[in-house]
């Protein structure tokens, strides 16, 4: 199922979405995930016991690291940033999700310690070893080495929500949840509002609601009448 | 940029005037101690403290200035993990929730059962203003019928007081914290007098397509009201209507008003607001009530227990400085409970005495029985209508611009529908600031995009989808209440809540009718259901509590045998002790309660004052 965007909605709403969300990126675990260690990299590294607490200061801006320590070894950082381009590359409207700090997010969601990211950060974390040792089999290199026709043709096998290949399951979850959250880090930064038409957060003095040329295009102009 | 900033932020900090004291710097003796800072508190000190009166708040929760505490314009990529929730900020990191949520640290409650549709979830917030905070902003009055549901359709209870009771003191909260909104004449949906009203916001663009594939399925959308100026208030005109022949009280609520700026059309509400352009209790009734000199508050101060002098008066308020874990008293003539219904239940059953060995006010056994949610249930989709539109701002005013009240009353007494009360639908478009959750990005022959076609699309479905949000009246039960948990004790030492849940038919049914409803109103979109509502409710329905409208407790009624208020939310065994929060409510109307609560706190206040004045406490 897909995550909807985040619209206007209930924060209620929101809060189900995200849930649902996790639930739908599950990832259930195969033999092609076998010789994945059980320890995470963050795992490993100790996670801090508590988050940012119930009382945080909410003007400060932050930056993946501030709050608790990222955990990614430079390989798995140089496999993840690897992934987020081949998810969000660079066209003529903007940058890739590298290039905007996505990977940095990525860090910070597998090391945080909130149950669902100790959860959903191992799966992701197990999902890029498995690439790896799948790259290296398949390629004799580790995926951040490999071509881009050997990356792509990689991840044009795990694509697929339901592989043929039954053994593919858990790393096509993980390919859909690994995209989701590289969407969410993009689309958050200022270029990747920019890029998909995000363009409120800035005081008016006046809300002029839609143009009329486009709620007469839409038929809707009956409608602006109360 | 219209606005500048700067100037604007220079203008409004000059508005609080502290009188913020500790425990050893309060008075002797007050003449009224309200527990609790939200809506409720927050309205009746404002009344007592404009009339004249002594008052100490005490409030759980740490002192909170939304002029330097309110994220703004911060984006969700300068909060951790994209500002998604979390445990520790269930709502999301930038919510105006402060030591709250599902759980507060130290402070449990318990649930008889787990069991799917009987557990109920509590939203608290320790911090002045409460939930008020964070609030939806969503300011509905309740109509005619619902303050006598059980006189139209023979189930519930009727309140003590009708509409034409309370309809004054709506028209006075509507001019004092300001709401925008209008005037439709439809069935059990008030209308306002002229003056109370600021006017609506223009709608979005789904929001337009969502009326007019409503009016083909004879579903009215309507433009919603919600407490956040769309103009500056009129300060020459208001306080005198509000305080007549009070000239400091109209002085210094005119000097506050022009203190508050109105909606600059960005930042969602539950944020707060450091503007002051929505309400807020600590941007609208606290700042008037502590310049009139006759307010102090005490913060992080945990009620305990209302004490009793040997006659059976309530003599004030044993509360523990959560700083210091030391218990103090303090003094006062008469006692506002405004802790939020539940809150006000557990310090009554907490209050026990030789005199009242059930607890305090509960010589009917009613404290704590028929607490009341209200029902939620939800549906939503995408519409091919709403692809690929231009670039628009969409803001707004920070929430909701159109609703749909409850159009179907006449099918429903007729029996009709198989359950007895409504719904309003709270309707969600728009192009919002993108959050930690990813984009609408639908799988392509069941393959997961990416790439180039994940941008592409993403661009395509942004601001496509519409979430049609149902909020429905629940009928109190008996099997729906709380009690003091025998086992188990917060950090402070104080016993805590245990819930019982269990929703009617009647609940379940409508919840299944929400998601029909919504399901074909997608469809009349032109947009496709990704799956079937199930029909059976209790598949769609929110779990009680998690709509956060919870009342009941202490319901109001005609008679001390079956109610623990009577029609001034006065308890009925303790004559100088009152109920200002929505314990008191004895149905829930689908209509969101905060307006109701600030109503009905006015009118208790003005009961308090005359009472007073009377020499009756």
């Amino acid at each position: 199922m897909n995550t909807p965007e985040p619209i206007r909605i209930d924060r209620r709403v929101a809060i189900k979405w995200m849930l649902t969300a996790s639930a739908g990126a599950m990832l259930i675990r195969t033999p092609s995930f076998g010789g994945v260690a059980p320890e995470t990299a963050a795992s490993a590294a100790g996670r801090p016991a508590t988050g940012y607490g119930t009382d945080p200061d909410l003007v400060k801006g932050y930056k993946p690291g501030d709050l608790w320590p990222l955990t990614f070894t430079a390989a798995q950082r140089r496999e993840a940033a690897a992934l987020c381009d081949i998810m969000i590359p660079a066209d003529d409207h903007s940058p890739s999700a590298s290039a905007v700090g996505v990977t940095d997010f990525i860090d910070e969601f597998v090391s945080a310690p909130y149950p669902d990211n100790v959860r959903d950060g191992k799966k992701i974390v197990d999902g890029l070893a498995w690439l790896d040792a799948e790259s290296t089999r398949r390629f004799g290199a580790v995926f951040a080495d490999a071509s881009a026709g050997q990356q792509a043709s990689l991840c044009d096998d795990i694509a697929p929500e339901e592989p043929a290949n039954p053994d593919l399951k858990a790393a096509a979850d993980f390919f859909k949840r690994y995209r989701n959250l590289v969407a969410s880090g993009f689309y958050t930064t200022p270029v990747g509002m920019k890029d998909i038409g995000y363009v409120g957060n800035v005081p008016l003095a006046r809300f002029e609601g839609p143009p009329a040329d486009l709620v007469e295009r839409l038929g809707l102009t009956d409608e602006v009448k109360w | 940029m219209d606005i500048d900033l700067k100037s604007l932020s220079l203008s409004i900090s000059k508005y609080y005037p502290m009188a913020f004291i500790t425990p050893a710097s309060a008075a002797d003796k007050y003449d009224v101690i309200v527990v609790g800072s939200g809506a409720a508190g927050g309205q009746a000190a404002y009344t007592l403290a404009m009339d004249g009166a002594r008052v100490l708040m005490i409030e759980a929760g740490r002192n909170y200035d939304p002029r330097s505490e309110t994220p703004m314009f911060q984006t969700n990529d300068a909060a951790p993990l994209r500002a998604v929730g979390t445990p520790d900020k269930a709502f999301g990191f930038y919510d105006a929730t402060v030591d709250g949520g599902w759980s507060v640290p130290g402070e449990p409650y318990t649930n008889a059962s787990m069991e799917h549709g009987r557990e109920f979830k509590w939203w608290r917030a320790r911090m002045l203003g409460g939930r008020t905070n964070h609030w939806g902003r969503i300011a509905l009055r309740n109509g005619p019928y619902d303050f006598k549901p059980r006189s139209r359709d023979g189930l519930g209870f009727d309140w003590p007081i009708s509409y034409e009771d309370v309809a004054p003191y709506y028209d006075k909260v509507e001019m004092l914290i300001g709401v925008y909104g209008s005037n439709s004449g439809l069935e059990n949906t008030p209308d306002s007098p002229d003056g109370c009203l600021l006017p609506t916001p223009k709608a979005r663009i789904g929001e337009l397509l969502v009326r007019q594939r409503g009016r083909r399925l004879g579903i009215p959308v309507i433009p919603i009201r919600r407490a956040v100026l769309t103009q500056p208030l009129d300060h020459r005109t208001i306080p005198a209507k509000l305080h007549p022949g009070n000239a400091k009280a109209q002085r210094v609520l005119a000097e506050d008003m022009q203190n508050r700026a109105a909606c600059f059309w960005a930042t969602a509400c539950g944020r707060g607001c450091s503007i002051r352009a929505n309400y807020q209790s600590t941007t609208v009734h606290l700042p008037p009530a502590l310049a009139t000199g006759n307010l102090d508050i005490v913060t992080n101060g945990m009620a305990r227990e209302v004490t009793l002098d040997p006659a059976g008066k309530a003599t004030g308020v044993a509360y523990i400085d959560k700083t210091t874990g030391l218990e103090h008293h303090a003094s006062a003539r008469a006692v506002v409970l405004a802790a939020s219904a539940c809150e006000t239940v557990r310090l009554l059953l907490n209050s026990k005495s030789n005199r009242f060995p059930n607890g305090l006010a509960n010589s009917s056994g009613l404290v704590g029985k028929y607490i009341m949610d209200t029902v939620g249930a939800d549906w939503g989709g995408q519409i091919p209508i709403l692809e690929n539109l231009p670039p628009l701002n969409e803001d707004g005013a920070g929430g909701e611009h159109v609703y749909t009240p409850w159009w179907l009353y006449k099918e429903q007494i007729a029996g009709k529908l198989g359950f007895a009360r409504g719904y309003h639908v709270e309707i969600g478009t728009g192009r919002g600031m993108p959050g930690g959750y990813a984009p609408y990005l639908p799988s392509s022959g069941g393959r997961t995009t990416y790439g180039a076609r994940l941008k592409q699309d993403a661009r395509r479905y942004y601001g496509s989808n519409v979430w049609l949000t149902g909020r429905g009246e629940m009928i109190p039960n008996a099997d729906s209440f709380c009690e003091i948990d025998p086992k188990v004790v917060d950090k402070w030492g104080i016993p805590v809540l245990r819930f019982h849940w269990k929703w009617s038919e009647h609940e379940i049914r409508q919840a299944a009718h929400m998601q029909r409803t919504f399901a074909d109103w997608i469809v009349a979109m032109g947009g496709t259901n990704r799956k079937e509502p199930d029909p059976d409710g209790r598949k769609g329905i929110e779990p009680g509590g998690s709509i956060i409208h919870e009342v009941g407790g202490t319901i109001m009624g005609a008679a001390p045998a079956t109610s623990v208020t009577n029609s001034w939310s006065q308890a009925w065994d303790v004559k100088n002790l009152f109920v200002a929060d929505g314990g008191v409510f004895a149905s829930n109307a689908d209509k969101n309660p905060t307006l109701t609560i600030m109503a009905l706190a006015w009118r208790t206040a003005d009961r308090i004052l005359d009472q007073m004045r009377k020499g009756n406490f």
